[in-house]
């Protein structure tokens, strides 16, 4: 479970969230609000990238301005666009990347890499040079780059924005087939239709928190 | 020279990466050393044999050479011309080149660049006691060569932006955007080598 505690966060002296408390423990939460509510933010907390300026942030008891290191086991973080997630070269060396960061032995390594590269339709491209990739397959590049380190929960932040539809359709699949908790950051509301779970942000404040079938009509009229 | 990883299944590509980059060395050394042009031919030599046994197809290697071709043309006409050091002399020394960067450019398109960064780690691993960290200079080697071919789509992107904009030319056109994008990215970047398990205290093994 993911707990916020009084949350306020400021970049420098502009306030970004405003004392928010709240506790995530549903298989699929969406995050929607529009720019500048605060969504990213929210996401950067979650697994410790960002401390709170006030008040503190859980994740499974551990909390993230002490144990950032720990945290950041523990939740995995899926970046808007790929080409900044992507680190090595070539995509099995950059699936490997992670794993080799936490000193697991390369035989395992190897064994981790793999079997991501296959769950992902990745395999055929392992030598590839990760620049050559698609935007869709830069995507699951990325995704298999985090989920090989088998984290609890996985944020995603704007995972479809720059996808087309078939690779936006793939990434909606992909989420919604995840064994672990995610915490999905989206404009996109028809990929949360069928989440747990809907917090609205505006101006760094949740203003609507319920299932989908309600949070976003509400989400809707208040655009309106 | 900074030719992206190859993948062929050849004895080249399987050698380890310090026996490529130490002949390489080697090479370098004997060429430097021998007088005239012997040292030069010789090792063109070794490189041109080596690309049948490395299976890499000659277009792709020839592609690599475009730029540095370009450089030693400018490197002849300088020396020939200008320093006065004679066409013979001058030509020596682009044979000089010419034939270790093909040797370099076989070594990057054969290894890994795991097993690149793995190497340095170990070489740079020596100078720990004097309080250089390993791991942080062989990971700065990676994402360099990653983010080679990431910035010149930066700088297509941020021209062809100019250009629709009436500006055909302008240095200063150019720059300043393109610095602001490799400050976003910086950022970008540190953070997601963060969210993967990279930790900037650790020292290595």
């Amino acid at each position: 479970m993911i707990e916020f505690r009084s949350v306020t966060h400021a970049y420098g002296d502009r306030p970004v969230l405003h004392d928010l408390s709240v506790r995530l423990a549903e298989r699929r939460v969406a995050i929607v609000g529009g720019n500048g509510s605060g969504k990213s933010t929210f996401a950067r907390l979650l697994n410790g990238l960002l401390v709170p300026s006030a008040g503190s942030v859980l994740v499974d008891g551990l909390d993230t301005r002490t144990d950032g290191r720990a945290v950041r086991r523990r939740v995995g973080f899926v970046f808007q666009n790929p080409d900044m997630q992507i680190v090595f070269p070539t995509v099995e060396e950059d699936v490997g990347f992670g794993l080799k960061a936490r000193k697991v032995p390369k035989e395992e390594i190897g064994r981790r890499v793999a079997a991501a590269l296959d769950r992902h339709n990745l395999a055929r491209h392992r030598h590839q040079p990760a620049h050559q990739l698609s935007g869709g397959e830069k995507q699951l590049l990325a995704i298999a780059g985090v989920l090989v380190l088998e984290p609890a929960h996985v944020v995603f932040d704007e995972p479809t924005t720059l996808l087309d539809l078939r690779n936006r359709r793939r990434v909606i699949e992909l989420v919604r087939e995840l064994p672990q908790n995610a915490v999905v950051v989206t404009h996109d509301l028809d990929m949360v239709m069928d989440f747990d779970r809907v917090l609205v942000l505006e101006d760094g404040r949740i203003v609507a928190d319920d299932v989908p079938s309600v949070a976003i009509p509400a989400y809707v009229k208040r655009l309106s | 020279m900074l030719g992206l990883y190859l993948h062929r299944e050849s004895p080249v590509h399987r050698w380890p990466a310090g026996v490529k980059l130490g002949g390489l060395l080697a090479v370098t050394a004997v060429v430097l050393a021998l007088p005239g042009v012997w040292g030069a031919l010789a090792a063109g030599a070794l490189g041109l044999g080596l690309l049948p046994a490395a299976r890499l197809p000659v277009a792709t290697v020839l592609r690599h050479l475009r730029a540095p071709v370009a450089m030693l043309a400018l490197l002849f006409g300088v020396q020939a011309l200008l320093a006065g050091t004679g066409w013979e002399a001058a030509l020596v020394a682009v044979l000089r080149f010419a034939a270790l960067i093909l040797l370099a450019t076989l070594v990057t398109l054969t290894t890994r660049v795991t097993d690149m960064v793995e190497l340095f780690e170990r070489v740079f691993g020596l100078l720990r006691p004097v309080g250089v960290n390993p791991a942080k200079l062989a990971l700065m080697l990676a994402l360099t060569i990653r983010f080679i071919p990431l910035l010149a789509e930066q700088v297509r992107e941020v021209r062809m932006a100019q250009q629709a904009r009436g500006v055909e030319r302008s240095i200063a056109a150019l720059f300043v955007p393109l610095l602001v994008k490799i400050f976003t990215m910086a950022d970008d970047l540190a953070a997601a080598l963060e969210a993967r398990g990279y930790d900037p205290a650790d020292r290595g093994p």
